[in-house]
């Protein structure tokens, strides 16, 4: 592992988290907004109320803002594929870029087609080809959203592939497997919904700001009404996915869940973790691990969470590192040894077959296939570089859940008093709302490290540790792109925030 | 047919036309695409092993060399 230039890692890390962070702050708004603005319309047409079309086009605008600025950003992440990670990208094969370019010819058809009539179509197409056009751009941009999650879920859950030793790519031999294993599926169900729950706090928050103001009253309160629905709901649905998604880290990424919960030793009838801070200081009899300086546990709670058993085990990271015979875990000293006899195995039957001794190459392939599924650990010589950032990716995952959790009492209350009628008089509830728009960013970011972080040090897990993806190229060339992103991006996101609160702030109904 | 395209063309470049924030979106959507197409594409982006081996089978060869040397790759 000495032997890696983790310089180059590490920048590379930054400069691909820097661009997905901002990439990620429009992307979840298109998502969900896009929906909003499908029901809204749904209203304006069923009802013929002019004021629900207005209240359609003000967060078709907002939309637009939005748009436009996030569209593009995800060209960087792809460039990047190629110049950074090229072992990455050479090494998954068909498996990452079949469902991107899906993503890529769906995502310019069905969206640039349908949003220009969405924009441009008012009064020139009837009312429901508009509708119509308006609803296809949000499935559209689900759409796109669900090809790009596919291919994140496989890097945590590879399935449906056969590594080929001649090319040194992994090709898919079962489509259907890659699109529909349980951590595509849930990875696409809890993103969305999340997404979908942001969105609605956007909508709520900016709706509460007006509401604040005593501007255009009744057109904020049905928009808060429609916006705290639809984010009830989704906040609902991301709650049941996020507990099937832990699930499913559970079976294929215990590592992951361990840091998740903090547990380092592994138990029967495990406690979760509600609240937690780790000591500062290390264990002086275990430096590698952390103490806990304050907690509180619900009992049984982690084991329910992980197996719907409370009295299921849940191996920590001692037991992944060491092993339990007990529970017939293999330990990660064993799954090392497995990886380097893969990694020779490879070397050697490519060796043969270049010296065209085919006994060897045939018996080099057999070991190679009997190990390969540890060939990613073969790169370790120290178990504990397999163990990612446990209180990054705890507190990471508490933020989630708990931010979540607010969110699902914000939405109630916020379409209760908006119900009610008396939503302008609970000006406490109105700065929650509109606090809670960095909020769901907030939770949103977190979501993202619990997944990206708890992973590590794996790109593609247990196959492949990012240390091996990054292309052999100069850090510095790295270095400079990170500083000029962060120039660049950020000009943009200060641009796109000041059109956006031109847009907000200058509106009036013209209506009344 | 000729005024099926007619028509689709006066449907974008009214729209367009008709824009009033949509104008500095526009400009903003052309500086971006312009900065990584022109300048970040080029200069910093191009693809390492399309730009540096002729052949799949040279490309394939030189991750696997990659992937089981790690004292090279550095």
């Amino acid at each position: 592992m000495e032997h890696f230039n983790l310089a180059l890692v590490d920048w590379s890390r930054a400069q691909f988290a820097l661009t997905a962070l901002y990439h990620w702050i429009f992307v979840p708004i298109t998502l969900g907004t896009s929906f909003i603005i499908a029901i809204m319309e749904t209203i304006y047409v069923k009802t013929g109320d002019e004021m629900w079309k207005r209240i359609t086009k003000f967060w078709m605008t907002l939309f637009g803002i939005n748009f436009a600025i996030g569209v593009a950003t995800g060209i960087i992440l792809e460039f990047e594929f190629g110049t950074n990670w090229s072992n990455y990208s050479w090494f998954v094969g068909d498996i990452f870029g079949a469902p991107l370019a899906i993503e890529g010819i769906m995502a310019f058809f069905m969206e640039s087609t349908f949003i220009a009539i969405m924009f441009f179509g008012w009064n020139k197409v009837s009312k429901g080809f508009h509708l119509t056009s308006s609803w296809l751009v949000a499935i559209g941009s689900n759409l796109s959203a669900l090809w790009i999650l596919v291919a994140n879920a496989w890097m945590q859950d590879p399935v449906g592939m056969h590594f080929n030793p001649d090319t040194a790519r992994n090709e898919m031999v079962d489509f259907w497997q890659v699109l529909f294993s349980p951590t595509a599926i849930n990875k696409f169900l809890h993103t969305i919904s999340s997404a979908y729950t942001y969105s609605a706090l956007f909508v709520i928050g900016i709706s509460a700001w007006y509401l604040l103001k005593k501007r255009d009253v009744t057109f904020f309160k049905r928009s808060m009404v429609v916006g705290a629905t639809f984010g009830l709901i989704t906040s609902l649905f991301m709650i049941l996915t996020g507990d099937e998604s832990a699930r499913q880290v559970f079976r294929v990424q215990p590592m992951k869940f361990a840091a998740m919960e903090g547990l380092y030793y592994g138990e029967s009838n495990a406690p979760l973790v509600a609240i937690g801070l780790f000591e500062s200081a290390p264990n002086p009899q275990n430096p590698k691990a952390k103490e806990w300086a304050a907690k509180i546990e619900i009992p049984n709670m982690l084991s329910y969470m992980a197996a719907l058993n409370p009295h299921a085990f849940v191996p920590g990271i001692h037991d992944l590192v060491h092993g339990n015979k007990d529970q017939g875990i293999v330990s990660y000293y064993d799954r090392i040894a497995r990886g380097k006899t893969a990694i020779q195995a490879l070397a050697d039957y490519k060796a043969a077959k270049k010296a065209n001794d085919d006994e060897k190459a045939t018996t080099s392939l057999a070991t190679f296939n009997e190990n390969y599924k540890d060939f990613g650990y073969g790169y370790y010589d120290d178990p504990h570089d397999l163990i990612p950032n446990v209180p990054l990716t705890f507190y990471s995952f508490h933020t989630m859940v708990g931010l979540g959790t607010l969110f699902v009492l914000i939405f109630i209350l916020s379409l209760f008093y908006a119900v009610k009628n008396k939503i302008t008089g609970k000006k406490w509830l109105l700065y929650i709302a509109l606090w809670s728009i960095p909020l769901g960013f907030l939770a949103q970011e977190a979501g993202w490290m619990v997944a990206e972080f708890g992973r590590q040090p794996w790109v593609v897990q247990d196959y492949m540790p990012t240390l091996t993806a990054v292309s052999n190229i100069d850090h510095t060339s790295v270095m400079i792109t990170v500083l000029l992103f962060t120039i660049t991006f950020t000009v943009l996101l200060i641009a796109e925030i000041k059109i956006m609160l031109k847009q907000i702030t200058g509106f009036k109904d013209g209506g009344h | 047919m000729v005024s099926i395209f007619k028509k689709i063309f006066l449907f974008y470049y009214e729209g367009f036309k008709g824009m009033t924030v949509g104008k500095k979106l526009w400009l903003i959507i052309i500086v971006k695409l312009f900065f990584m197409f022109a300048i970040l594409k080029i200069f910093f982006f191009p693809d390492f092993l399309k730009t540096n081996f002729n052949s799949d089978a040279e490309r394939g060869n030189y991750v696997i060399e990659q992937i089981t040397s790690p004292i090279n790759n550095n």
